[in-house]
């Protein structure tokens, strides 16, 4: 059978029995002790039998172990036909002899006792139960009924002491459920009997809504997760949600896609949100959270994506009619098989049963977008700290699926506007938040990002309006230490037309002022040149003329001399200017 | 102690399987009406000295207070384990009353007669 070589591979480690429970096994880092019994332990209705079955069907289905159920609540029919709402098949299971079940029942009202006795009845039914079909684990939910069925506990314990040592014996891994007692483990102290591996499951009301935990409390030889884990019963099973579960090992997508607004485009960066990421939108009532999620899912779909809408506060129809007032007519989306609505109110269910409602609708609809719309009203199911790991646990489920998640959250009034109600701002990649501006008795929608990772975002506040079109951003006008929005920005936004009008009228005045000026000087200087040009003209004519005065004056002497018969023949006009002075001398 | 065979058990006629102890009347007890014929099995587990005894304990009952009256097989779960489970049977020894109605059962080796008749609901018809 193998199990002399699997008692060697114990010696250095613990060798575990996978439960096929998701996140179990990665909390006990692999499941339950194998060939050694596990007692799980819990009030009524806390999912104890879901334990043993699921535990069984994963082994049968999924480990190649096939099982036996001695059951002592349930017959056979009524276990198969409970178990059969988490999708497990016993019927088919016990036909493929993968799975024995064993209806034990005892009546106290019928059964007398009368002297010594021992279950040697029920360890041959379990013995016969096993070998039918070679089976590697048993269940035995919940073997305290026993106590109820026999008066002669002394006999009981020490037979129930014989069970557990049969069944290592036997070398089955062994699932024992119990009933919570008071004040300790077990009603009747099974842990006295059972002490290698102890589960203790829960389930706990917090204002009106139940949530099943479970908790490791002991497992001996081997590490395991310490905490309280949330657990579901799903219609797959159950499923416990350690936070750890997901790890932190996603892949980021470079891939963008769109807001579904152009102006926010161009404020992340120019491409919008990274695929794949995280999106909280934060805002006071009224603001356009919803909004804001409708332009997105309607990019998608336009791009021909899938998108899932959460809805906590209004019926999708409601919701439609409400984005048609905006101008986004998601109903073709609808129609198209597109979006997918889910609409409940936080309260119908735990916080568990909504986690478990979004895991299952995202993976049958396989979504690329997906807006929870407002994670905020989930505190009304859970506290701060349950709703931070459950969206911890919902965005790590997202990323790893290269889902793009979009949350509104709702800020109460009298709050710190820059963090959210759930503490969860961390968690997001990209924060924008809205914020109402009161001012000049009217309301203003203001839009700003507060983060996102990994992009170069603008750090601008813009005006958010809702208009018949969508959304519009618009940019405030910032002067004079005050923001302008609405009206006011208006009024400011016409006052500044008015100044500049007056300054380009002021401009072309003063222009055409020094424009004429120059033409005047330009004038002045044409005038100017042409005196100059006369006078130079009358300069010259007074050189002509004084020219031909001299000559006229020279030969007029030279005449004269002539006539008054002068010696000298034909005296240079030195000679004649000489004999002139000669002849003033003489004279 | 030798295992019994209870299939055959039922009819009289073959005493061998099944332990079909003949009537004897006696005057202390009043004698039971024929149609009030008890039909009970006794399964015990293999050899054990707990299972010799119960069987012993059993017949010395049937013997004192059911005489001519009773018919009692004795099974051997080790040798019919399919029974155990059909039959219900958790403790051993464990003795059924099939007949007559209500079905009625006493865990235990039977050292204790008057609880057994108490628990077999006997009692009253034997006080009649």
């Amino acid at each position: 059978m193998g199990r002399k070589a699997s008692i060697k591979q114990t010696e250095k480690k613990l060798s575990k029995a996978p439960t096929g429970i998701r996140g179990l096994d990665e909390l006990t880092f692999g499941g339950l002790p194998r060939g050694q019994a596990t007692l799980i332990c819990g009030s009524a209705g806390s999912g104890k039998t879901l334990f043993g079955a699921e535990f069984l069907t994963r082994g049968a289905t999924e480990f190649g172990e096939p099982g036996v159920l001695i059951t002592f609540e349930e017959s056979e029919q009524e276990m198969a036909r409970n178990v059969a709402s988490l999708g497990f098949d016993f019927d088919e299971l016990v036909a493929r002899k993968l799975l024995v079940i064993d209806f034990v029942h005892i009546d106290r009202n019928t059964t007398y006792e009368s002297g010594e006795w021992s279950l040697e009845g029920l360890f041959v039914r379990m013995g016969l139960a096993i070998d039918s079909i070679g089976a590697k684990r048993v269940v035995l939910d919940t073997i305290e009924s026993l106590f109820a069925g026999l008066r002669d506990t002394s006999v009981l314990r020490a037979e129930l002491h014989r069970l557990f040592s049969w069944l290592k014996a036997k070398g089955v891994t062994a699932v024992i459920t119990a009933e919570r007692g008071e004040g300790r483990m077990t009603r009747h102290g099974l842990e006295e009997y059972v002490s290698d591996c102890v589960i203790m499951l829960d389930h706990r009301v917090h204002d009106q809504v139940a949530t099943r935990r479970m908790r490791i409390v002991k497992y001996r030889g081997s590490r395991h997760g310490a905490d309280e884990y949330p657990f579901l019963v799903g219609d797959r099973g159950l499923s416990v949600l350690p936070i750890t579960s997901m790890g932190l090992t996603h892949i980021a997508s470079n891939e963008r896609i769109s807001t579904g607004v152009a102006r926010m485009d161009s404020m992340l960066g120019g491409q919008g949100y990274y695929l794949g990421s995280s999106v909280l939108v934060s805002g006071t009532a009224g603001t356009g959270k919803t909004s804001l999620a409708a332009h997105l899912v309607d990019a998608a779909c336009r791009r021909g994506e899938r998108c899932l809408y959460f809805l906590f506060e209004e019926s999708p129809s409601q919701y439609m009619r409400n984005m048609r007032s905006i101008g986004l007519d998601l109903e073709p989306w609808v129609k198209k098989g597109l979006l997918k609505f889910h609409a409940a109110r936080p309260n119908l269910y735990g916080l568990e049963a909504h986690l478990m409602t979004m895991h299952q609708l995202t993976e049958q609809f396989a979504p690329q977008v997906v807006v929870m719309d407002p994670v905020s009203n989930l505190i009304t199911v859970g506290t701060v700290n349950e709703v931070k790991s459950l969206l911890v646990r919902l965005i790590d489920f997202f990323k790893m699926r290269q889902i793009t998640a979009f949350f509104t959250s709702l800020n109460s009034g009298n709050q710190i506007e820059e963090s959210t109600d759930i503490g969860i701002s961390s968690l997001m990649d990209t924060w924008l938040m809205l914020r109402d501006h009161e001012n000049n008795g009217e309301r203003n929608r203001l839009m700003y990002v507060l983060k996102s990772r990994g992009m170069a975002h603008s750090n601008q506040v813009r005006e958010f309006r809702l208009t018949g079109n969508g959304i519009e951003l618009i940019d405030v006008y910032i002067g004079q230490g005050n923001v302008f929005t609405g009206t006011a920005r208006l009024a400011q936004e016409m006052r500044e037309k008015a100044e500049s009008q007056e300054r380009q009228i002021e401009f072309a005045r003063r222009k055409h002022e020094q424009l004429l000026k120059g033409q005047a000087l330009r004038a002045q200087i044409a005038a100017l040149q042409l005196e100059l040009d006369a006078a130079e003209d009358n300069c010259d004519r007074l050189d002509a003329s004084e020219g031909d005065w001299m000559r006229t004056q020279t030969e007029a002497r030279s005449e004269m001399g002539r006539v008054r018969q002068t010696d000298a023949n034909s005296p240079s006009p030195q000679q004649r200017k000489k004999a002139g002075v000669v002849q003033k001398k003489k004279g | 102690m030798v295992t019994r065979k209870p299939a055959a058990a039922k009819t009289a006629a073959k005493p061998a399987a099944g332990k079909r102890i003949p009537a004897k009347s006696t005057a202390a007890k009043p004698a039971r009406k024929q149609k009030e014929k008890c039909l009970l099995r006794l399964y015990v587990a293999g050899t054990t000295p707990q299972s010799t005894r119960a069987i012993l304990n059993m017949q010395k009952i049937c013997e004192e207070y059911l005489e001519g009256a009773y018919q009692l097989e004795v099974i051997d779960i080790y040798q019919r384990p399919q029974l155990a489970k059909d039959e219900q049977i958790i403790a051993v020894p464990t003795l059924v009353k099939k007949l007559p109605l209500p079905l009625r059962r006493v865990i235990g080796d039977f050292s204790d007669s008057e609880r057994v008749l108490i628990g077999l609901d006997l009692r009253s018809g034997l006080n009649k």
